[in-house]
Formats: C-alpha cells, sequence, structure tokens
C-alpha cells in the first residue's frame, strides 16, 4: 500500500448496489491496459461484487482493504 | 453459453422498476448483454412525461415499506431511470417496447423516453433473447 501507481480514483460512498460496480467498470474504461484504478465504496455487497466483477472481466483486484465501514479496491485493467 | 440476459419487463411500480434496472446496471458491469422488452405497465413508465413520475409501490409494500423506499431516495439512491442510462452508457443495453401493449396503451414511440431502442413483436423478443436466460418483472 502507498506504493501504487493509481491512475483514477473512484469515490462510490453511499451508493447502492449495483453502483458500485457500474462506476469501476465506466471507470476503469478510462485508463490504459495494466493500469491501476482505486474504487471506495460503502455498499456492504461491494466485497463480494467486486470479486465476481474482477473474475468475471479478467480486470484484477490487487489489493483490498476496510476501515470504518469503506471498503477499498484497487483493480488493475486487463 | 449465451450470456444474454433478457429481462420482460411487465409492471410498472418503482421497486420492480428499479429491481429491473438494478439487474441491467449489474449485467452490464460483467459486460453480458441485456434485453428489455416492455410490456403493460412497465411499458407505461416509460412514457416520456412521466417516467419520473411517482409509480407506487406493489401492495405488500405496505405504509413501513413506502418509508424505506422514500428513506433510501432521500439517501441519494439513484432513480431506476438514471440507473438504466447509466447502463445504457455502459453496456450493451437494448429496450424494445412491445407491439401489442403500444396498440392496447394508444402510444407511438415519440411518446415513450428516448431510451426505447424500438418496438419489436414476442418472436423478435425470442429470436433475439437466443439461449440466454429470461427474466420476467
Amino acid at each position: 500500500m502507498g506504493n501504487l501507481d493509481i491512475k483514477l480514483k473512484v469515490d462510490a460512498s453511499g451508493l447502492s448496489c449495483p453502483l458500485p460496480i457500474l462506476r469501476a467498470a465506466q471507470g476503469i474504461k478510462t485508463v490504459a491496459s495494466g493500469e491501476l484504478i482505486e474504487v471506495v465504496a460503502t455498499d456492504a455487497g461491494s466485497v463480494k461484487d467486486f470479486a465476481a466483477w474482477a473474475s468475471s472481466t479478467g480486470n484484477a483486484l490487487v489489493e483490498q482493504d476496510s476501515a470504518n465501514g469503506k471498503f477499498r479496491f484497487v483493480l488493475r485493467r486487463k | 453459453m449465451d450470456e444474454t440476459i433478457s429481462i420482460v419487463l411487465f409492471s410498472g411500480t418503482d421497486d420492480k422498476l428499479q429491481a429491473a434496472a438494478v439487474l441491467t446496471a449489474g449485467a452490464a458491469a460483467l459486460g453480458r448483454p441485456v434485453k428489455i422488452f416492455l410490456q403493460y405497465w412497465g411499458l407505461a413508465a416509460f412514457r416520456a412525461d412521466q417516467i419520473m413520475a411517482d409509480h407506487g409501490l406493489v401492495p405488500e409494500a405496505g405504509a413501513a415499506g413506502r418509508a424505506a423506499v422514500d428513506a433510501a431516495a432521500k439517501a441519494g439512491q439513484a432513480h431506476w431511470a438514471d440507473t438504466l442510462r447509466m447502463a445504457k452508457e455502459l453496456g450493451e443495453v437494448d429496450i424494445q417496447a412491445c407491439s401489442a401493449s403500444m396498440d392496447i396503451l394508444k402510444l407511438k414511440q415519440s411518446d415513450l423516453d428516448p431510451m426505447v431502442d424500438g418496438v419489436e413483436g414476442v418472436a423478435a423478443f425470442y429470436i433475439n433473447a437466443g439461449e440466454g436466460q429470461i427474466v420476467f418483472i
């Protein structure tokens, strides 16, 4: 953590399912293959959703953590 | 496996429209094509002059359900129409009006919100659904 070169940060706090993955899907299209985006969400379903979304789309879930009701995901574009 | 999800959207209450929008947006985020076939009250809800109106909730919602839905909207939950528009921008989402329902409700495509892509019959709907799953809401 801290050393990652994040190209785009997406704040999906307060948004309910499925908007966090929708925002992630929109955001990841704006960066090049191999680049990273970070998404922060508060939706409790987002942990399983991001794992499913990453495995289904082939974008890699590089890092994830949670603190104070916020879930953070770092994704690398396929 | 055909990844297309086809949704027959018959119901016209805001809760069911919201459920359809959530299923559509989730599929679009996963890169799966979605085809929505609007019938009866689901179609009526897409009238351009009424799409943002209060379409009510199913009877089982009751007063507590109404309060919960109102609180979610106040907290910033996106309207189903906006969620559908986002899904269309992101993915492959095709929305077709059922021609028989158009006749019954005496609607022309120009009466509908621009996110409705066209009008088709049930045979076209089945052919376009292919071997993919069909969901009825």
